[in-house]
């Protein structure tokens, strides 16, 4: 039994790791919004199910694939994310941080309850015409969606890690993380800085909306699922670390995953809200404790 | 302690207009909605105590609920304790839940935003071990007989309910009036409003603050015996769900934190806007989503809540007549 088990384990870390890589597409996002603003978004799962309706009915009715809706998706999250902190959160908040996430808590009721009533409580899936093709490892048939997904994920995150390295606007954001006052002092509009790393925060779960997708479903309490997982991530890999959100998602991809195979699929969630409470509570800094 | 005539003659008033409701009000409907806004209104004190006037927010305050819940009616259908005993210990393991989950995250030095999110963790995991192991039903849940009558603390008419739910919101005020008058309760406002210094001032923080969910859990528990009692069903995602942790601090928050009747004054508000709500369109969600901006203004403009409003107003008036 323990050696039929163990055999499973290889595919287990596998799927562990494609599932890893979208985790860690939601926890990117969070944890940079963490780096910089210093706020907690509640309403990260919320928009996360957004972008994968906004998915959906692309697929439904434009009939446009998902992973190529990723190119619509994600700029959309931005110009979401960007307006709803400048016009929104941004002007709402100051003064004490759970004020804010009370303000996310409020963004995110009304926009779980807007799914509702727009789309209905029914659970959505897409089926692609490649859905069901898959390569074949000998030991694990990986499906063509979890593969991309992957590949797309990593693509992502490398693309945001050049933009925070090699750009002005990386470097901009950056200072605004260390000293907002010293950006503020040699002319760096710090207001927008802060709209625009919210915005990136949301691109990326439009990003990752789209890539859930084709291997999840979409209702609109989906975000509720993601977002443990997300916090779990980010004070795994240390607030506003973005290498610690990448080593987080695989880390606790795996551990559903192998979890799930050890506890079985209802007692192995245990473990994600488990780490998280063990984390916070021996070592809030995190494992990889850098900043953004 | 003592209270001024105006306050007495007000309470005293309040407490025969509410024992008499159910002989004017004859419409089932209505006493069980009554109902339904004193419970939440309790609920919301239990959260008020360690989030109005400790500062420190919780985001699972479930919880309590559902462990009360789950312990009343284990206790109930395997061996055969009648609730009115189980209720004692359903308050006693809310109460002792409250002390774990305080203890780790306090002594920990967890605060605001970090507080808020690890008790949302606490509730998602005790929601996924009820779901997973044997004596709790399980995802089938428990059911309970329906059996009226005083030591099952089920009645045959809401108004058994309605006066259950009564005794309830009346212990819940008499607590925060004890509070607001108590060393114990200026060391509470002390910590919310500078834990720091509080402490430098001498203050056992730590010690308040298991004191304060302690106190919320033993409140939540009760709360789930009721529950249960009411409903005669529980399972995990009832039991554990992530919307009535969000109710308890929506109507404290929409009445005014850290006040008395705070979150009676919120329950009666978003329940009688729900009712609203459901009398122009009837969708779920649509009351929901006016929570959701109720809770952004309020949280933005009025942060001391309704109460709040109507406190301004009145010093505003007493300036007035000075």
């Amino acid at each position: 039994m323990f050696l039929e088990v163990l055999s499973l384990f290889p595919a287990g870390i596998i799927n562990g790791l494609m599932f890893g890589a979208i985790y860690a597409l939601v926890a990117l996002g969070l944890t940079l919004i963490y780096g910089v603003l210093h706020i907690i978004n509640f309403a990260h799962g919320a928009m996360l199910m957004l972008a994968m309706y906004m998915a959906y009915f692309l697929f439904k009715i434009l009939n446009i694939d998902p992973y190529v809706a990723i190119l619509i998706v994600t700029p959309a999250g931005f110009v979401f994310g960007y307006t709803i902190y400048r016009w929104g959160i941004g002007k709402l908040s100051g003064g004490r941080d759970q004020n804010i996430l009370l303000i996310t808590l409020g963004l995110s009721i009304i926009l779980e309850n807007s799914a509702l009533v727009f789309f209905t409580g029914d659970q959505q899936t897409i089926s692609l015409a490649y859905s069901y093709e898959a390569f074949d490892l000998g030991f694990l048939y990986l499906s063509y969606p979890k593969v991309i997904s992957f590949v797309a994920s990593l693509a992502i995150c490398l693309l945001l890690w050049m933009l925070m390295t090699l750009t002005d606007l990386g470097k901009a954001i950056r200072a605004v993380a260390k000293q907002r006052e010293g950006a503020r002092l040699v002319g760096i509009d710090v207001e927008h800085v802060f709209a625009v790393t919210f915005g990136i925060g949301v691109a990326c779960l439009g990003a990752a909306g789209c890539m859930l997708l084709p291997i999840f479903y979409v209702d609109p309490y989906t975000g509720n699922i993601f977002v443990i997982v997300a916090f779990t991530i980010v004070v795994l890999g240390g607030m506003g670390s973005i290498v610690g959100a990448l080593l987080g998602g695989f880390i606790i991809g795996i551990t559903e995953s192998v979890g799930g195979l050890i506890l079985g699929e209802s007692l192995g969630q245990v473990g994600i809200s488990l780490i998280f409470i063990l984390i916070l509570i021996f070592r809030p800094t995190g494992i990889f404790g850098s900043k953004v | 302690m003592t209270f001024s005539l105006k306050t007495v003659l007000l309470i005293l008033f309040g407490l025969f207009s509410a024992a008499l409701a159910p002989v004017v009000i004859s419409s089932k409907f209505q006493l069980d909605v009554l109902t339904l806004i004193f419970f939440t209104a309790y609920i919301g004190q239990s959260w008020n105590i360690l989030g109005g006037y400790a500062g420190q927010f919780s985001f699972g305050g479930v919880m309590f609920f559902g462990t009360g819940a789950y312990t009343s009616s284990i206790l109930l259908t395997s061996f055969g304790v009648p609730p009115i005993i189980g209720i004692f210990a359903a308050i006693f393991m809310g109460a002792f839940l409250g002390l774990i989950v305080g203890y780790l995250s306090f002594r920990s030095g967890l605060r605001g935003s970090y507080f808020a999110l690890i008790t949302l963790a606490f509730a998602e995991l005790l929601r996924v071990l009820a779901n997973s192991v044997e004596f709790t039903g399980g995802g089938v849940g428990l059911f309970l007989t329906y059996a009226p009558g005083l030591h099952n603390l089920q009645f045959n008419s809401p108004t058994g309910f309605y006066y259950f739910s009564l005794v309830l919101l009346v212990i819940s005020l008499a607590i925060a009036m004890w509070l607001e008058r108590s060393r114990f309760g200026a060391q509470l406002v002390a910590i919310r409003e500078n834990e720091d210094a509080a402490e430098a001032l001498g203050i056992d923080t730590l010690k308040c603050k298991v004191y304060a969910i302690m106190i919320m859990g033993g409140m939540g528990g009760a709360a789930g015996t009721f529950y249960a009692q009411k409903y005669l069903y529980i399972d995990p995602p009832i039991s554990y769900s992530i919307a009535l942790s969000v109710e308890m601090l929506l109507v404290t928050i929409v009445g005014g934190m850290g006040t008395v009747f705070g979150p009676l004054v919120g329950s009666f508000f978003l329940h009688t806007v729900n009712e609203f709500a459901r009398h122009f369109i009837d969708t779920p969600g649509v009351s929901l989503i006016v929570y959701g901006f109720i809770l952004i203004l309020i949280i933005s403009f009025l942060p001391n809540g309704l109460v709040g409003l109507f406190r301004k107003k009145r010093k505003k008036k007493d300036d007035n007549d000075a």
